[in-house]
């Protein structure tokens, strides 16, 4: 049994699929995940690929102020990904509400709205407005080499 | 009669080793598909490396499918390649082991992997994957009798035998494709090829960019790694049945595993290169395309071969 979980542990860190959820960004961090995908970048270097469905993904990639509408949609998409998943906060946004903060539509960082359905979720914060490319790679690569 | 070990290595290579050669071939896919695109591309372990992630997670099944058939269909459709991949290499490594028909039955067992994507993506209750079924359905439509008839000229080459060692014996002198009637047949063949792959540009059932994933949306972990198997397989059973039906067969030994390795590279790349030049057609443009161009033109290698012989 050991090894199996060694190989599957393996396979988790050599191919996160990210699947990309918009809660409400002004599309600036949008704009620099697609980045990743170019020649300059190219993510898929280290087995990531932009997934279609939730249920295919590893990593959440979370953008944006999560909003009073969004939220019960942010959770319902966390309880529909196939577990273990990542769920990383981009940008600063996600991470903490940033200028947004006291909007009458915040509804709650990301990490806050997350753990209302799942205590143990695995959480990664990446700061920035927007974050750069460059760190969004280290962020990834540093949580895929702690998991 | 072929003694146990025949049989033991035939499921071995069919279950075991199309699988791994499949992954691989995936893998120059995606490889070569990056450096087309100027990008660095995946390490070589990549593809095998996504199979064993998804085997270890967990399942996602909705409260609206129906969960005996949405989890049933991709083992159907991985066993139906498996089978097919089974019998050519039967074939290959021993054309005794032919059989009176063995054609039909390949036939029918490459349809499995469109007919389990149908089922289990009805089977899923996710709008998305209802759409990408009814557009797989269409394409299997369009695409089956074309790919029937180009097999129409081999046959009649063989002297009118559906004997896949018949029809490879039969161009131990000349090799079927570089007959006029062969080639339009390969033409053919090819076209229907790249559809039953599912690759661009005629991949509307999955269209990842207008459906998510279509028929494949609703899978989660093993299921979707089956399903991904299944077409990493596709990739390595649909050349190899190509080679052997228009190209002189695959050979396992000395020079001739040299010969086949350059034939599944020259097709590994019309695909990749086609997959890389051309847009996603619309459904009814690729029903269009294959009834009113590829039909005719199956028809055409059908009548050039009648006269042939």
């Amino acid at each position: 049994m050991a090894i199996l979980d060694k190989l599957k542990l393996w396979g988790l860190k050599k191919s996160p699929w990210i699947y990309h959820l918009n809660a409400g960004a002004c599309n600036n961090c949008d704009i620099e995940v697609l980045e990743l995908l170019t020649p300059r970048f190219d993510v898929e270097r280290i087995g990531v690929l932009l997934a279609p469905s939730p249920r295919h993904a590893d990593a959440l990639l979370v953008t944006g102020v999560c909003t009073l509408q969004t939220k019960p949609r942010v959770q319902e998409i966390y309880e529909q990904t196939a577990k273990p998943c990542l769920v990383v906060c981009l940008g600063a946004c996600a991470c903490t509400g940033g200028i947004f903060r006291s909007g009458w539509h915040f509804a709650g960082p990301v990490d806050k709205v997350i753990r209302e359905v799942d205590p143990d979720a695995m959480i990664v914060y990446i700061p920035g407005c927007p974050p750069k490319p460059e760190a969004m790679i280290s962020g990834i690569a540093q949580a895929l080499a702690k998991l | 009669m072929n003694g146990l070990h025949f049989w033991i290595a035939v499921i071995v290579l069919g279950f075991l080793g199309t699988p791994i050669l499949g992954l691989f071939f995936k893998w120059i896919d995606r490889f070569v598909t990056a450096r087309i695109q100027w990008r660095k591309g995946p390490p070589f372990y990549q593809t095998y490396a996504d199979v064993l992630k998804l085997l270890g997670k967990e399942t996602v099944v909705s409260e609206r499918s129906s969960v005996g058939m949405f989890l049933f269909a991709p083992v159907l459709g991985f066993v139906g390649v498996s089978v097919a991949a089974a019998m050519l290499w039967a074939v290959a490594i021993d054309p005794e082991a032919s059989f009176a028909g063995d054609l039909i039955v390949v036939v029918y067992f490459l349809v499995f992997p469109s007919l389990a994507l149908i089922l289990g993506a009805s089977a899923s209750g996710s709008p998305h994957a209802g759409l990408g079924a009814s557009r797989e359905m269409k394409m299997v439509i369009a695409y089956e009798l074309p790919f029937i008839l180009a097999l129409v000229p081999p046959i009649l080459n063989a002297g009118g035998t559906f004997k896949l060692s018949q029809i490879l014996s039969a161009q131990s002198e000349g090799v079927l494709l570089w007959s006029g009637s062969g080639f339009l047949a390969f033409l053919c063949a090819l076209a229907v090829m790249q559809a039953k792959l599912g690759v661009v540009p005629f991949d509307q059932a999955e269209a990842e960019t207008e459906l998510m994933g279509g028929v494949i949306v609703a899978y989660s972990g093993p299921p979707l790694a089956l399903i991904y198997l299944m077409k990493a397989m596709l990739l390595f059973v649909l050349p190899m049945f190509v080679i052997t039906v228009f190209w002189g067969g695959v050979h396992l030994g000395g020079w001739g595993l040299l010969s086949t390795a350059v034939k599944f590279v020259v097709l590994l790349v019309v695909i990749v290169l086609m997959r890389n030049t051309n847009p996603r057609l619309r459904i009814d443009q690729t029903m269009k395309f294959f009834w009113f161009f590829v039909t005719p033109l199956a028809i055409a290698a059908c009548v050039v071969s009648l006269y042939a012989h």
